[in-house]
Parts: structure tokens; sequence; C-alpha cells
């Protein structure tokens, strides 16, 4: 019961976060300065989403050196889901030969 | 006002089957887990199909197990409050009422924010929806089959699947700052906020810490970048 509460609890706050905008916002249009601030959300957030990945345990660089190669492929123009698989498979093979 | 359209939906589906394939796999060692801490399988499921939130429902599992329900409840929400800076980025893109408005906004996760982003700063709210849509299917799909199967977690080590988000962050990183200076100006800077307080608290408060590396955007825009960056090596050499 403890289980299912926390879920909801959660659950409907998730909600609400989501729905933060329209409802703290209203029809209000965010000034020009904050627009610019917004469009930035999305790089800033994706930056700290891959150091929170790659550091919130402890450092693994059979991770960091699949996560880099997938990095280096989508530079080179490898198609998303190629470059990622590319960072897959490096990481798992660099793991079986080092048992 | 543009409304939702089908072939923003369909652009949309296109791009998050992607991510979706990714989310599949953290649902996999989600439903595993909750499965292993005694969770069952319809509540992980239910859990998932709700909430729709990897980093909430793994803070929940995990904060669950080594403290209060209201400490518990607490982080996971804070973990997520990320969500209500981008549900205010998001709100000039949406369309009708507040509560239409609300509603659409539940679309939003991060891949799905990114794809959404257009290069003229809004948002397209069908790209929103449609990449939304695979990630949320896969992701209730994975949670169960994970609660059902409970791979082991030194099995998805072994196969490299913790590359997968990741990986995809990565890419989707290097695609968003492909075009704009100040964009990579703001990552570097997110990231090594992340970084540092990563070394001092959780990784859900070193993420919402990161976020304060938008405030770049209240720099002037003194032009074109390179512009900026010729004066300002022309001053040094001269």
């Amino acid at each position: 019961m403890r289980i299912w509460l926390a879920a909801l609890a959660v659950t409907v706050v998730n909600w609400l976060m989501k729905a933060g905008g329209p409802l703290l916002m209203g029809e209000r249009r965010l000034p020009p300065a904050a627009v610019r601030i917004v469009s930035l959300v999305a790089p800033v957030l994706l930056a700290g989403l891959i150091v929170t990945e790659l550091g919130g345990q402890k450092l693994d660089w059979t991770q960091i050196g699949g996560v880099g190669v997938a990095g280096i492929l989508s530079l080179l123009r490898v198609p998303l889901l190629l470059a990622a698989a590319g960072g897959i498979v490096l990481t798992a093979g660099v793991r079986l030969l080092l048992g | 006002m543009m409304q939702i359209h089908r072939a923003g939906v369909a652009e949309g589906v296109r791009l998050g089957l992607g991510p979706a394939g990714a989310a599949f796999v953290l649902a996999l060692s989600f439903g595993a887990e909750a499965e292993a801490r005694g969770w069952g399988i319809g509540l992980p499921v239910l859990f998932s199909a709700l909430a729709f939130s990897g980093s909430a429902q793994f803070t929940l599992l995990t904060a669950l197990s080594g403290g209060t329900v209201v400490a518990a409840v607490a982080s996971a929400a804070l973990i997520n409050a990320r969500y209500l800076v981008m549900s205010v980025a998001l709100n000039d893109s949406l369309h009708g009422s507040r509560l239409s408005r609300a509603l659409q906004a539940q679309a939003l996760v991060d891949a799905s924010f990114v794809f959404a982003h257009r290069n003229d700063g809004r948002y397209d709210v069908s790209r929103l929806i449609g990449a939304s849509l695979p990630q949320w299917v896969l992701w209730v799909l994975g949670t169960a089959v994970g609660a059902l199967t409970a791979p082991s977690a030194d099995l998805m080590h072994r196969l490299g699947l913790d590359v997968v988000f990741p990986a995809f962050f990565l890419i989707l990183l290097l695609e968003e700052v492909r075009h704009s200076r100040r964009a990579l100006a703001a990552a570097l800077l997110g990231g090594v906020i992340a970084g540092g307080l990563l070394l001092v608290t959780a990784p859900g408060y070193a993420l919402l810490g990161a976020t304060a590396a938008a405030l770049i955007g209240l720099l002037p825009d003194r032009g074109s970048d390179p512009d900026r960056e010729g004066a300002e090596t022309g001053k040094e050499t001269s």
C-alpha cells in the first residue's frame, strides 16, 4: 500500500510539472530575453543528462568509450540508430575482451 | 494559429523510434529492478503507463528502499522539476484552452522536447506528441517484459546496454549545437555545472542545477557569433 501511494503521488506531481507552463503562465507570452533562455534549455539539458548518466555512479571507461564512438559516428553523418548501435557493439566487445 | 497536424505527428513518430528503442532497454531494467524489490508486475507497468518518466520512476524505486516515503516522493519530484522549466518553454507553442494545453504538455519527455525544438526557438507540438507515442508504447512494454523476464543487471551490462541512453543524448546534442555557437557554449557550461554538482550531490540535483546554464541566453545577442569571435581575436593580436 505504501509503495502504491508513493507511486501515485509521484505520478500526480509529474502531471502537474508537465502542465506547469500552461497552468502558471496562462495566456501570457514570454518576454524576448526569456525566449532566448528557453531556446537554450534543450542543449543544456542534454549536456546535463549525458554528464549525469556517465558520472552518476562510478566512472566506467568502457561505457564512456562507447558513447564517444557513437558521437564520432554521428559527426561523420552516420544515421542515428547505426551510430548508437556502433557504440553499443564497441562497449560490449571491449567488455567481452576484458572478461 | 497552427493546429496539431498529421504530417507533424508522423514525422515525430519517425523521429521517436530511436529513443523508443532506448526507452525499451531502460524500461527493461526498471521492470526487472522493481520486480526484484518486491513491487510485483502490475504496479511497475501501471506506474510506467501513467507517470511515463524514467528519471522519477528510478528515483522513487531507489529512494523508497533506503528512506521514508515523503523523502522518496520529494526526491522523485525534484528530479522532474526540469519538466516545469520545459513546460514553461513550451507554453507559447501549445494550442487551445489552458486545459487543452496542459494535456498536450503531458507528451513532454526529454527526447521529444528536443525533437520538437525548431530553429526559430519555438516548438512543434505535433512533432512532440508524435515522438512521444512510440516512446510511451515501448516504455510500458519494456517495463512489462522486464518485470516478467527479470534479466540480470550483469547481462544488461555485458551487452553494453548502459551505452544506449547517453549515446542517444550525445547524438541529439550534436545535432542541437551544430548550427549555434551559443547553444554549444550553453551546453558546455551545463555539462561543467552538472559535473561539478555531481561531486557534491545526487544526479537529480546536478541535472536541475545544470539548467541554470541556459541563462547564457540573457547575454545580449550581438549579431552573428563568428563576427564577435573575429572582433575579439582581432583585439588580442593587435
